[in-house]
Formats: C-alpha cells, sequence, structure tokens
C-alpha cells in the first residue's frame, strides 16, 4: 500500500515536471530540451577543468558508470537558483528526477547534496542559504524515492564559489546545488 | 535506542575520516612566524587627542626591539593621542628629576614617558618606566616588568596599555590578539597575531576553506568552521598545545560557534533535523546537543551576553534576516533589529548594552551598533561590503573585514565611528576577524 502511494506520488511529481500544461505539448517538449542543452554548456567548461570526464580506454566492461556518461542526464549535476530562493525550477526537475531514480534503483549507493549562496552578505547567514538549497534538493529526491539515508545534505555558503566575479552572472552561477557522489 | 546507536555509528565513521583527513592538514604550531607581516594605517582621528611624548628608554637601542617605538606607535594608532616629539633634549630624560618641565610644556606634552633597561643577572631585562604629568609635575604611573628578549614587544604592549589606561580612562588592547583566516590561491590558513598585527603564527593551514574562528574566554582556545571533511564541521583547537578535535560534525552541517562566557559550552548551528537550527554543546564535544531554537527557518550567528543569560541570533523567521534574542535556557524569540531588511552578524559589547552587527543599506553592507535600551542605531563605516564585525575587549574598538580593490582586508573603527584603521597583511585575502580576550600571558 505505501508503495502504491509512493508510485503515485512519484508519477504525479513526475508527470508535473515533465511538461507545463501549455496547448502544444511538443512545443513544451522542445523547450524542455532547450533547457537541457543550455544546462549542459554551462556545465562544460567545469567538466574540463575538474576532470571528472570519462575515460573510456580503461573502461573494460561495456555498461559505463552512468554518473560519468556525458550522455546520460545523470552527468548533469548542478541545479540553480533564483535570488533568495531555494525552489527547484522547472528545467531542472528532470535532473533532480533522474537522480531520485538512479538513487531509488541502487539502494546502496549514498550521495551529497552541496548548496552554495553567492558571496554577499553574512557568509553565515550565506551557509544557512545554502543549506536550505540543498535541503530543497533533497526533500524533491525523496520524495521521488530515493531513501533519506541515501542522501545528506550539506552547505559550501559562499565559500567555495564556481565563478569568482563579483557581477550577476557570477553571481547566479553561484546560487547553485551540487549533486556529489563517492567516487566523484 | 537505535537512535543512539546511529550516533556512535556515525561518531566512528568520522573519527575514521578525520583520522585520513589529518593528512590534508598540516597544524603550524607556535614557532616560526607565518611569513605576512601587517601593516596599520590610520584614517581618522579622535576630535581631542591627549598630547604625550615618549622619551627614548635609556639602554634600549641595544635591544632587538626598540620598546618606545613599539609604545608610541600603539598610542599613535588608537588615535586618542598626539605624539609630542621628544628629541634634542640635554641632558636626555631617564629619571624624573632629569625632567624638565617647562620644555615639555613649551612643546605641549601633557605627559611625559621616560624610562630605562638594564640587564639582570638572570639574563632577562629589567625594564621601568614612569608616566609623568608634565603639567602638575607628578608621577601618574611607575612600573617595573622584567622580560626575556622574546616577551620584549609584549611589555611594550604592557606599557602602551598602562599610559592608555592612566590617560584616557579606558582599558588598554595593545596586548591582546586576534585571530582571523588568510586565504592565498587555494590555501587557508588561521592566524593569531598580535593586536597590531605584528608576530602573525598559522595554526593552521588547509587546502579547503576555514571560517568563524572564535576565542575562548580565557584564550587559550579558538573555536572554528573547517569544510576539510568536504562539509562544514566545528572545531575546537588548543593554541597551547596546538591539539584540535571535531566537536560539532553532525549529519548535515555544523557552524557558527559560539563560546559560552564560562567556556564549557558552545552554541552552534546545526541542520541535522533540517533547517538551521541553533544547539548547545559541550565544549569538549562530549553528550549530545541541546536544540535551543524551534523555527522552521534558519536561525544561526549566536553570540552570548557577556552576563551569560541571553544569546543574541539571526534569524530569517519574519522574512529577511533579522536580529533576535532569547534566553540562554531556550525560549521565547524577542526581534531587537527593526530598521532595514538586513541585519546580521551580531556581537555584544563586553558590557552587555550595546551590539554591534552588519546592516544593509541599499545593496551596501556596513558595521552598525545598536544600543539595547535605546534601541539606536549607529552606521559606523561607509565601504560597503563590511563583514564579520567584532568588539575589542575594552569596547572602544570593532574589528571587521572589509574589501579594498578586490583584496579582503581588516579593518577597525572604533565604536564612536570617528578613528578608522586598516590592517593590510602582505600576500593573500585576510578575512573573520576575532579579537582575543583580556589575558595575562
Amino acid at each position: 500500500m505505501k508503495r502504491i502511494i509512493l508510485a503515485l506520488a512519484a508519477a504525479a511529481i513526475l508527470a508535473a515536471c515533465s511538461s507545463t500544461p501549455t496547448k502544444e505539448q511538443e512545443g513544451a517538449a522542445v523547450e524542455d530540451r532547450n533547457a537541457a542543452a543550455a544546462a549542459t554548456a554551462q556545465q562544460k567548461p567545469q567538466t574540463q577543468t575538474t576532470g571528472p570526464t570519462s575515460k573510456p580506454l580503461e573502461s573494460s566492461s561495456m555498461s559505463g558508470d552512468p554518473l560519468k556518461d556525458p550522455s546520460n542526464i545523470l552527468s548533469k549535476r548542478s541545479v540553480y537558483f533564483e535570488l533568495d530562493s531555494n525552489v527547484v525550477k522547472e528545467e531542472f526537475k528532470p535532473v533532480v528526477a533522474a537522480h531520485a531514480r538512479y538513487l531509488q534503483q541502487n539502494r546502496g549507493v549514498k550521495m551529497t547534496v552541496q548548496g552554495n549562496a553567492d558571496e554577499r552578505g553574512s557568509r553565515e547567514y550565506n551557509l544557512a542559504l545554502g543549506q536550505r538549497r540543498a535541503d530543497a534538493v533533497k526533500q524533491a529526491m525523496q520524495l521521488l524515492g530515493a531513501q533519506p539515508d541515501q542522501i545528506e545534505s550539506v552547505s559550501f555558503g559562499e565559500e567555495k564559489p564556481k565563478a569568482t566575479g563579483h557581477d550577476e552572472k557570477s553571481w547566479s552561477e553561484n546560487r547553485r546545488a551540487d549533486l556529489a557522489y563517492p567516487n566523484d | 535506542m537505535i537512535i543512539q546507536m546511529q550516533f556512535h555509528a556515525e561518531t566512528m565513521r568520522n573519527i575514521m575520516l578525520n583520522l585520513i583527513r589529518t593528512l590534508t592538514v598540516s597544524l603550524l604550531l607556535a614557532a616560526g612566524s607565518a611569513g605576512a607581516a601587517m601593516t596599520i594605517e590610520i584614517v581618522g582621528a579622535g576630535a581631542n587627542q591627549i598630547p604625550v611624548a615618549i622619551v627614548p628608554f635609556r639602554a634600549e637601542e641595544g635591544l632587538s626591539q626598540r620598546l618606545t617605538t613599539v609604545v608610541a606607535a600603539d598610542l599613535a594608532r588608537s588615535g586618542l593621542f598626539r605624539m609630542v616629539d621628544p628629541g634634542g633634549m640635554n641632558p636626555v630624560p631617564y629619571e624624573p628629576e632629569q625632567l624638565n618641565y617647562g620644555q615639555w610644556k613649551a612643546r605641549g606634552a601633557e605627559a611625559v614617558v621616560i624610562g630605562s633597561v638594564t640587564k639582570a643577572a638572570d639574563g632577562r631585562y629589567d625594564i621601568r618606566f614612569r608616566v609623568m604629568d608634565a603639567v602638575k609635575q607628578t608621577q601618574i604611573a611607575g612600573f617595573v616588568y622584567f622580560a626575556t628578549e622574546s616577551q620584549l614587544r609584549l611589555t611594550a604592549h604592557k606599557i602602551a596599555d598602562v599610559i592608555y589606561e592612566k590617560l584616557s580612562g579606558d582599558t588598554g588592547v595593545f596586548a591582546t590578539r586576534i585571530a582571523y583566516v588568510v586565504k592565498r590561491g587555494r590555501n587557508y590558513e588561521l592566524h593569531v597575531a598580535d593586536a597590531d598585527g605584528y608576530g602573525a603564527q598559522s595554526v593552521l593551514s588547509s587546502n579547503e576553506p576555514i571560517i568563524s574562528p572564535a576565542w575562548s574566554p580565557d584564550g587559550t582556545r579558538l573555536a572554528y568552521v573547517s569544510f576539510e571533511q568536504k562539509k562544514p564541521v566545528v572545531y575546537v583547537q588548543s593554541l597551547v598545545t596546538g591539539a584540535r578535535q571535531p566537536v560539532a560534525q553532525f549529519r548535515g552541517s555544523n557552524s557558527a560557534p559560539a563560546w559560552s562566557p564560562d567556556g564549557k559550552r558552545l552554541v552552534v548551528t546545526l541542520t541535522r533535523d533540517g533547517g538551521s537550527q541553533l544547539f548547545t554543546i559541550n565544549a569538549d564535544g562530549s553528550g549530545a546537543p541541546l536544540r535551543l531554537t524551534q523555527s522552521s527557518a534558519i536561525d544561526t550567528e549566536a553570540n552570548f551576553s557577556p552576563d551569560g543569560q541571553s544569546i543574541l541570533f539571526t534569524s530569517d523567521r519574519g522574512g529577511g534576516p533579522q536580529i533576535y534574542r532569547i534566553p540562554a535556557a531556550g525560549g521565547a524569540a524577542q526581534r531587537v533589529t527593526f530598521e532595514g531588511t538586513y541585519n546580521v552578524s551580531p556581537r555584544h559589547s563586553p558590557d552587555g548594552k550595546s551590539f554591534t552587527f552588519i546592516q544593509r543599506n541599499g545593496g551596501r553592507f556596513n558595521v552598525a551598533v545598536q544600543d539595547f535600551a535605546t534601541r539606536q542605531v549607529q552606521v559606523l563605516t561607509d565601504g560597503g561590503i563590511d563583514e564579520s564585525p567584532s568588539f575589542a575587549p575594552n569596547g572602544k574598538i570593532i574589528l571587521y573585514a572589509t574589501e579594498i580593490r578586490g583584496r579582503g582586508i581588516l579593518a577597525a573603527v572604533s565604536s564612536d565611528g570617528r578613528i578608522k584603521q586598516r590592517f593590510t597583511a602582505d600576500v593573500g585575502d585576510a578575512r573573520e576577524p576575532a579579537w582575543s580576550p583580556v589575558v595575562n600571558k
């Protein structure tokens, strides 16, 4: 019974994630794909500098790690937020849902959601704001079937900025939660 | 029962992780300068400066550290004193009977400091000095210190403290220390320096961020937040032995340590129960945390009142972040800031009558002080990106972090807003300052 309720809840949330109630479903789908493509472009520089890229030559197995396969949605690890907001935006719901599904299918896997904030204001208050974002992503993943003990939400506050500029472009890059796995 | 077992398992796992990560965090104890001298630039001045002449002490030119140079620099930096030229006197006075008061009065000096240094039989230096009233022609104070070579600078600060106290009526804080974080590239170091920025020593070096250092009331320990475990964890480190231990490393984030005045407890911000909430823990990390606030909002940045009865903290329970007060034992929170939409980082004044905090005004973040009784707010700085204010132990100066041309520096402002100082480090970004209590070193 509990399982059915969970499944229904998951289905409902996934349905809400996949599209908005517009007249043209096709159009909505294209919009989503554009958003996903934009997210990939944003992530590229990070992939290049931090190094967790796939290594096809060393992989003997045919089934590589889906978390590191660039063509898999699970390789997308960042969720961006608006100013003073911890609401997971529509464009990032597919990413959150994919990771939730992955955790549901791999009960032994544990991971961390790392919240971040922009640099303005108190470091400790920003730490709490980053935590709130991490908690929001964790909560969304739990609603989609991940177990609470699989996810630890923590915050880096303003201490580990991805973009180091002092303008809105950098600040928006840093209002972010990252999904991190032990072998990243 | 189950909760308790999970707690133990988590503690064990953290202890193991900690052992492993010790490899990436090196402790640099006592010996060795951090290689970053700080210089201080005074931006403002007090309204009524006391003119004082500091005559070089007899035989101090042979010392590794000229005492009167340090004394004069301390006093000048406070902004409360004007240095009267002590040169050209014949004979140079070292004893009261050698003073020609008429000449000092003619130079405008209200007080004259004289003294001498001799080497005692045990190898230490015998340093004696007197503060003389040039107008009344009487002795205001006179002290003898015995100091080793390495204590010369501290002795000079103590002499400056005596002069400051006798002439201004307030406690001197020149012989205290400051802690702060320096970021150089990807390296973070926790530094402890004399209050004048000299003698900086690195007490912790890490390749992950360090924030929120807080002095124990006896000045022997620092609590701080380190990210070396890839998440914020609260540590307490002894400045005597260098030993450190995690005292709050629960699931989620652990941050914002605040010492109770008796040094036995800390209030910290934990997210283990969801949200950022205040908890009381033992300073040695023993026992279970006691939850202090119960809100669905952010509660963080706790700070004990000097009498230990109440706690100020930042909360956004009313929408934006504002400062609230609760009894130290827990209870109903009372909002204390009402001006503006962003008031954070509260720290009590040593007399408990006011608190300093950061207020945002039109996108600018500045140091402000609010009086508890009158609720009157005075904004003390105009820099725009100020953070982490803390009072000097005499309540006369507020130390804070700011930026100049993109570089993090420490700065200080007198609690009346008149005198401003900037501490400039050689290299790196300085931030997260905290002023030590007055302790007998």
